[in-house]
């Protein structure tokens, strides 16, 4: 990927409109997500036009799927190259003194996010893609809030979940406002543009972490 | 005071250089921490022993060419100065001061703490600079109507005198505030705005060709920056680099 984009800045670009386009998608499934804490019938609704509708699954999932892709390996291409432009470490390095910790630790905070991916797409995606694509099953539009609720009864898969949303608070905390930044936003907004961005790094995550805790202690009683 | 250096020694460019611990006693809290080498250097000569090799020129804080990482931080551990305009006083008695000179690919060492830092040259040359007439005829550049904000933040951003603090801070190794800075100095003028897009293009190319990293706007480069360089320049450059790319 690094062969296709030369140049420093337009891999900036890169990873500032990817990220942005992830952040946008996070609003709509922490919005999703919700309803299945508000409204089990909506959120049953919800999630079956999200299965089945043709423009969410052939149009927008790869799209998707794509922007993800695109913002994990820019992120390992650009990790190397800046290790590389280093050289010879420093014997003693101040770089708390100077950045913050989330700006300086992306590359961590980025891995658990993909990690807990990995383990998000198993525990749904997959399981989504064969009952649909290869068990052939037929549509039932009332099954997703169980299978939601089912899967956060484990209490390892809820703390999992809880610590990549930590993870990914701090990821969004530097990200958010640091693509507008990349994008050459820097003016009299930048101030409120930061504030909002951090707040959206602690309410969204917040959100999702509610959500998993929340049916870890509800479960379905039958 | 008495204080304890571990100091980066390399005999030249192919050599594998390492740290060198010294003791020195009676250094005085009104020294200035070159003057505390210099001092080091005597005795070493004295000793008959190879000095330390250091850059330095105006001592004014002016010039740009001392460039030493002090415990960790590029011109030591206050904000604002380079390393010439820093004192013995930031030190406590029995401190350890380790000084290793900038980091990164694109400055490679040449002796000691000496780093070539031709890279910045060749950045400057391939697009720092404005194709007109500068004499003052026939049309006077005074005469020229220049918004007040804009003629302030294209001073200063021409006040970064090229010291590379901004790559040795940041974690990157990156160049984009020293850059920034050099295409912003024009790009807020109206004498910079004929060759506005061939110059970041030429300036970021090169800036990529000699190997500095990426920037991830940690912000470190403006924080150590001895001339309070703002991450502005940087946005700027970004918006310039990007409407050059549409323009074609």
């Amino acid at each position: 990927m690094s062969g296709l984009i030369k140049s420093s800045l337009a891999r900036k670009y890169v990873m500032a409109l990817s990220g942005l386009f992830l952040v946008i998608f996070l609003v709509l499934h922490v919005t999703i997500n919700l309803a299945s804490v508000i409204s089990p019938d909506f959120f049953n609704e919800a999630s079956h036009f999200m299965g089945y509708n043709p423009l969410v699954q052939f149009l927008m999932q790869p799209i998707l799927i794509a922007g993800v892709i695109v913002h994990f390996v820019m992120g390992f291409v650009l990790e190397i190259q800046n290790k590389r432009a280093r050289g010879i470490s420093y014997v003693k390095f101040q770089g708390s003194a100077n950045a913050p910790w989330v700006s300086r630790n992306m590359i961590y905070s980025g891995l658990v996010v993909l990690a807990f991916l990995g383990l998000h797409f198993y525990d749904f995606w997959i399981h989504e893609m064969a009952y649909k694509y290869v068990e052939v099953n037929p549509e039932d539009p009332t099954r997703y809030y169980a299978e939601t609720v089912e899967k956060f009864a484990p209490i390892w898969r809820t703390v999992l979940y809880v610590i990549s949303f930590v993870l990914l608070s701090l990821h969004l905390w530097h990200g958010f406002a640091s693509s507008f930044q990349s994008m050459g936003v820097n003016n009299k907004y930048t101030p409120g543009i930061k504030k909002f961005a951090q707040a959206f790094a602690v309410v969204v995550p917040l959100a999702f972490a509610f959500i998993a805790i929340y049916h870890h202690l509800n479960p379905i009683t039958h | 005071m008495k204080i304890y250096l571990k100091i980066w020694r390399q005999k030249d460019a192919n050599s594998k250089g390492g740290m060198v611990d010294y003791t020195m006693d009676g250094v005085e809290s009104d020294m200035s921490f070159l003057e505390m080498l210099d001092v080091l250097n005597e005795e070493l000569v004295a000793k008959g022993e190879e000095p330390v090799e250091f850059d330095h020129d105006c001592r004014e804080g002016i010039c740009g060419t001392c460039s030493l990482m002090i415990n960790g931080r590029p011109h030591g551990p206050d904000s604002r100065i380079t390393v010439c305009q820093l004192h013995m006083r930031s030190f406590n008695d029995g401190d350890t001061i380790v000084i290793e000179p900038w980091r990164a690919k694109a400055f490679p060492v040449i002796k000691d703490l000496i780093v070539d830092r031709t890279a910045f040259d060749r950045i400057q040359q391939a697009g720092g600079y404005i194709s007109v007439n500068t004499s003052g005829l026939p049309v006077d550049a005074n005469a020229i109507p220049i918004e007040k904000d804009a003629a302030d933040a294209s001073f200063n951003a021409a006040t970064c005198i090229g010291c590379g603090a901004c790559v040795a801070a940041c974690k990157n190794a990156s160049a984009m505030l020293f850059t920034s800075a050099k295409v912003s100095q024009f790009a807020l003028l109206p004498q910079g705005q004929v060759e506005a897009a061939d110059r970041v293009m030429n300036m970021v190319r090169q800036m990529d060709l000699e190997g500095f990293g990426n920037c991830t706007n940690t912000g470190a480069c403006e924080v150590e920056c001895p001339k309070g360089i703002s991450l502005e320049n940087i946005a700027r450059m970004n918006r310039e680099y990007l409407s050059a790319t549409i323009k074609g």
